[in-house]
């Protein structure tokens, strides 16, 4: 009787065996894996499913970890286990690009994509709407200048602000601190605006109300989207490729007397916009053999033309000396230095 | 009993009146959580039910030396404007993957693009131009037509809403599930058997037990987070793998496993064990030959609810990276894949609007599979349960 339980549990510690044994086998990766920017996925993922149709390739894998999450695993190391493309809806910052350089991730390659518009939208039903970008900031942050100090936000309607503005309430859906499109935010539009003025000091302001006018929707943009519909005094926050969609049921307010139009998006005359980029590692470029292929047809000009598939599911297109000096930069590897981001 | 008759009558009228409000409040209380239910079944059959159809369209296929540079050159410019993307970019590699193709032409129904689908289902559309009206003409003639989408279940996701299925996701959970089945099942249950059967009743095991209730009730991320840890970065399984998310939902799954063997087993009462003990059974016998085979029914019942509850988990595959664009399906248990809810959670973020009714879809299917589970579960109980 003992033996059976005894064969019983050896068994059992073979399968365990057998499972973890799978798990060691290391393997030649044609696969490539990329992290980064809910805002860049999209566009990301339309080229990955191209390459996996039109080449013999498995189709690369993509998470969207947001902007920071995907440069920190990016920048983890050198290895099988790391991703080889980090998508950032914003340029890596230096203390990033030291942490790589301190993990053996010494060779990378910045590849700029498109640009991306944030608007401040509302409901089709409503009247169209000029602001200007400190009007906007007024609107949302937590403490505002009365009087040469700072006094918690009084607006409780948007012709507090300024009598030319619509006596609506005031009310913002966003996105949540965790949210790129926020990070955008606070630095194109509530630093860009307070740095105007002199009772924020030197620094920036950028802490945003929390009085209930503005309210944190979620990660989901067409959740902001569906509200709008049905709240139609409200104002959302959200990236332009939602706009595109939603063309009969939004309209997005103009900013400082510019409209959210791809060529004043692309031009840098819409002042909250930003660029979006990718980041790659060439040190995998050996071992993962279709590493440089993807990149390749990524910025052709069928994907990030002016009449590429990207713009068409809502990516604004670089002026074209850009996407030149972008294929360039890919032709070449050129590596990303430390002093290239001052 | 010295109270009066009218006392005890009024009194009586008080106590029913009391039990029919009782009555009422609770029937109101389950009518209102059924309507709660067929709210939300309506809503999600409305917006689900028109995935299951999808539109085709009839081209022209010339197979020329241009078409094998361009898919597009394959088809009429017209016609070739309301056709998926998905098929036209295949075209190259068709001739190249069968040269004799070359000079050929044939007529066949393909996907048209999910512009023109939404437009004929009725819904908002970014058709341009004269596009309404070509799609119209084409309708007239019997060239564009509504028919049922064998693409949702044949394919795995696409960021082209016409051609974006749920097949990888439906494989990866069933990878997922057998691997957290394979590693749940067998530990749950020695681990259900060894305290109910033959641990001794000290401080030791009833702080095990505590912890194993507790564990059942741990928000699920939380398991995440130690499959991050644990498997991803100290025993290095591959990232978004069945395997990894396999193992993951396992650890979730073992506490409700190992709780409900453990009731299906003390449901076994104790004169079976003292019969079988009387003709001279070991323990191992015993536990082997009775009480096991009795406690079965329970057992999988108890199961299949652990696993149906870790099916529709996605919390804890976000942190080992299941959530994840995979359009593959996943060749191997090492290979990336995904899973039904992690799907409708990366549609219901979508901006394009034809990914409204794919989410819907996609929640229709996952339900129906949760109720068969669930269902299956009652009749295994109903089956095969011994009232003692």
């Amino acid at each position: 009787m003992n033996r059976t339980i005894k064969s019983r549990a050896f068994k059992t510690t073979i399968v365990a065996a057998a499972v973890m044994g799978v798990v060691g086998v290391a393997q030649a990766r044609d696969q490539i894996r990329i992290v980064g920017s809910s805002t860049v996925y999209p566009f990301a993922s339309y080229v990955t499913e191209e390459f996996g149709a039109v080449t013999d390739y498995p189709t690369p894998v993509i998470e969207s970890t947001g902007s920071g999450g995907g440069i920190r695993l990016f920048c983890n190391g050198v290895g099988e286990g790391t991703p080889d493309i980090s998508n950032a809806s914003r340029r890596i910052k230096s203390s990033e690009l030291e942490r790589c350089e301190e993990n053996g991730v010494t060779d990378v390659t910045e590849v700029k994509i498109g640009s991306d518009g944030i608007v401040f939208a509302q409901s089709s039903s409503n009247e169209a709407l000029d602001l200007s970008l400190e009007q906007l900031f007024l609107a949302v942050a937590a403490k505002v200048p009365q009087d040469g100090e700072l006094v918690d936000n009084p607006y409780e309607k948007w012709s507090d602000i300024d009598a030319s503005l619509p006596d609506r309430k005031i009310s913002i859906y966003g996105p949540p601190s965790t949210s790129g499109t926020r990070d955008a935010f606070e630095e194109l539009v509530m630093e860009a605006a307070s740095g105007e003025m002199e009772e924020y000091g030197e620094d920036g302001y950028t802490d945003i109300r929390a009085d209930g006018a503005y309210i944190d929707a979620g990660e989901n943009d067409n959740l902001i989207v569906q509200r709008l519909s049905e709240d139609t005094e409200a104002f959302g926050i959200f990236g332009y490729s939602f706009l595109v969609e939603n063309p009969d049921a939004l309209i997005a307010a103009s900013i400082d007397g510019v409209e959210a139009e791809p060529e004043a998006i692309s031009a840098g005359d819409y002042p909250i916009a930003r660029s979006l980029f990718f980041y790659v590692k060439n040190q995998h470029a050996e071992d993962v053999p279709p590493l440089y292929d993807y990149v390749e047809m990524f910025v052709t000009e069928e994907m990030i033309g002016e009449d590429g598939y990207l713009t068409d599911i809502g990516l604004i297109p670089l002026p074209e000396e850009e996407r030149d000096a972008t294929r360039q930069k890919v032709q070449e590897r050129t590596g990303l230095q430390a002093s290239d981001l001052n | 009993m010295s109270q009066s008759f009218d006392v005890i009558s009024s009194q009586l009228k008080k106590r029913h009146r009391r039990s029919a409000r009782l009555k009422w409040i609770s029937m109101s209380a389950l009518g209102l959580a059924g309507l709660f239910l067929v709210l939300f079944f309506a809503d999600m059959l409305g917006k689900g039910l028109p995935a299951f159809q999808q539109t085709y369209v009839q081209v022209e296929l010339e197979y020329t030396e241009e078409a094998s540079r361009m898919g597009r050159a394959a088809m009429d410019p017209e016609v070739a404007r309301l056709v998926s993307r998905t098929f036209e970019r295949l075209i190259p590699r068709m001739i190249r993957d069968n040269p004799d193709l070359l000079g050929t032409s044939e007529t066949r129904w393909v996907l048209a693009k999910s512009e023109v689908d939404q437009y004929l289902k009725g819904h908002a559309n970014k058709l341009r131009g004269n596009e309404p009206e070509l799609v119209d003409e084409l309708v007239e003639a019997g060239r564009v037509d509504l028919r049922f989408n064998t693409t949702f279940f044949s394919r795995g996701d696409s960021k082209m809403a016409e051609s974006a299925g749920i097949l990888a996701a439906a494989v990866g959970t069933v990878m997922t599930l057998l691997v957290t089945l394979a590693i749940a099942f067998p530990i749950g249950v020695m681990t259900a058997v060894y305290l109910e059967e033959f641990a001794p009743d000290n401080r030791l095991t009833q702080l095990i037990e505590i912890n194993i209730n507790n564990l059942a009730a741990i928000p699920s991320i939380l398991f995440g987070l130690l499959g991050l840890a644990i498997f991803i970065n100290f025993f290095g399984v591959p990232r978004s793998s069945p395997l990894v998310g396999g193992m993951t939902l396992a650890l979730m799954t073992l506490p409700v496993i190992i709780i409900a063997t453990r009731t299906a087993l003390r449901s076994v009462p104790d004169s079976i064990r003292h019969a079988a003990f009387g003709v001279g059974c070991s323990r191992w016998q015993v536990v082997r030959d009775h009480v096991l085979p009795l406690a079965m029914p329970g057992i999988m019942t108890g199961s299949i609810i652990g696993l149906a509850q870790a099916m529709g988990e996605t919390a804890p595959l976000i942190i080992v990276g299941m959530v994840a664009f995979i359009p593959d399906v996943s060749p191997s248990f090492t290979q990336a894949a995904t899973v039904l809810p992690a799907q409708i959670f990366t549609w219901a973020g979508e901006p394009e609007r034809a990914f409204v009714e794919k989410t819907a879809g996609g929640i229709l299917v996952l339900l129906a599979i949760l109720i068969f589970l669930n269902a299956s579960a009652v009749l295994l109980r109903k089956k095969f349960e011994r009232r003692w």
